[in-house]
């Protein structure tokens, strides 16, 4: 609803109550992620988010959505159930380490992620869980992922019908993450999430789900003042871990 | 869940759009609607009033994102002001307090928006 008004402003009276206080992550100025068991914290700990307004490349705003037709789900249990086993909808090959008390507002989490199937090199980095609801929840990445951006994942109801949807704003952290993404990373990008809407729509009894996915380019300017986010690349710091690696092994430095 | 309710005030090249209720996904059509009114009637700085928010998810969170990248398509400029403490935490959270500035009265939007 929208009103229009020509009189003065009336005084900022205090702010109602929010219903969303627990929803919301508190504030941090440096992510830890030294509580998550199975992979490396290094790349995320210490590191602070980035968000979609603090990437390189081009801003797209995407939607992947599924009807789980025929499932008898209602979207809060479908939630519940998105979080409880987020790892195994995951394609293969890719490893998301969930905080020990699950994904929750301020958890951090970490991820193995390779960037090209088969690729030697794996990806370390991880996300923090910025918010959480019954029906949603919202990650951002840290410094260093190869994408700047938020995505959240959510469930809705239209008719008899519950949505599993992921929604996602993201530009390329830094101009080598921007060549990526245009020269594939974009597309593959894309297949992971329907693989994982695919994958989490099968798990509910949906035998041949139909992921819709929509990705728009919003904003086609590049912020050349964070081009500097190449300093905190973790492809680049994993690629150089994964090189050194017989070295270190010969010298001890594991 | 509350309705949104946008209020537009005009004044000179600013417009203020007073936000009350809740700031959802749902309230896209409601807030480009208003922001729209504004730039045609030649805003070229909007004020988001945030005195009067009762609850805003990350869908919210989002909406504003892609109000900024609207307005700086058209040259203009977004500030915020009326965020309580909480929800000037959530700005700082998410660092969108680095692209929209946050002022802690009307005022001084105002003068920050017709710099």
């Amino acid at each position: 609803m929208v009103e229009t008004k020509d009189t003065a402003p009336a005084s900022a009276d205090a702010a109602p109550a929010n219903r969303d206080a627990a929803n919301w992550a508190r504030p941090v100025d440096r992510l830890s992620a030294a509580g998550v068991q199975g992979a490396k914290d290094d790349a995320v700990t210490g590191k602070r988010v980035s968000g979609p307004l603090q990437g390189f490349g081009q801003l797209w705003q995407k939607s992947f959505s599924v009807r789980l037709e025929g499932a008898d789900i209602a979207p809060t249990d479908l939630i519940v159930l998105w979080k409880e086993r987020f790892p195994t909808f995951w394609p293969k090959g890719q490893s998301f380490y969930a905080p020990l008390s699950g994904i929750a507002p301020g958890e951090v989490a970490l991820l193995e992620i390779a960037p090209l199937p088969g690729a030697p090199v794996k990806l370390s980095t991880g996300v923090l869980v910025l918010y959480a609801d019954d029906e949603s929840f919202t990650f951002m990445t840290p410094e260093g992922h190869t994408l700047s951006a938020w995505i959240t994942f959510s469930a809705r109801r239209d008719g008899d019908v519950t949505i599993a949807q992921a929604e996602a704003l993201e530009r390329p952290s830094d101009p080598f993450d921007e060549l990526a993404y245009m020269l594939g990373g974009n597309r593959q990008n894309n297949t992971f999430w329907q693989a994982t809407l695919g994958n989490l729509a099968k798990a509910v009894g949906v035998a041949e789900p139909t992921v819709e996915t929509k990705s728009v380019c919003i904003d086609k300017n590049r912020q050349w003042r964070y081009w500097r986010n190449v300093r905190n690349s973790a492809t680049i710091r994993s690629a150089r871990r994964t090189l050194t690696a017989p070295v270190r092994k010969l010298t001890g430095r594991g | 869940m509350t309705a949104t309710v946008i209020e537009l005030d005009q004044k000179g090249p600013a417009s203020i759009l007073r936000i009350e209720g809740d700031i959802t996904s749902a309230s896209e059509g409601d807030l480009m609607a208003a922001y729209g009114l504004a730039a045609a009637n030649g805003a070229t700085a909007v004020i988001l009033d945030f005195s009067n928010l009762e609850y805003m998810n990350s869908g919210g969170i989002g909406l504003l994102v892609t109000l900024l990248v609207r307005a700086q398509r058209g040259g203009g400029k977004l500030v915020a002001t009326g965020l309580s403490d909480h929800y000037r935490q959530i700005f700082e959270l998410t660092r969108l307090d680095e692209a929209i500035e946050i002022h802690d009265d009307a005022e001084a939007a105002m003068a920050a928006a017709t710099a």
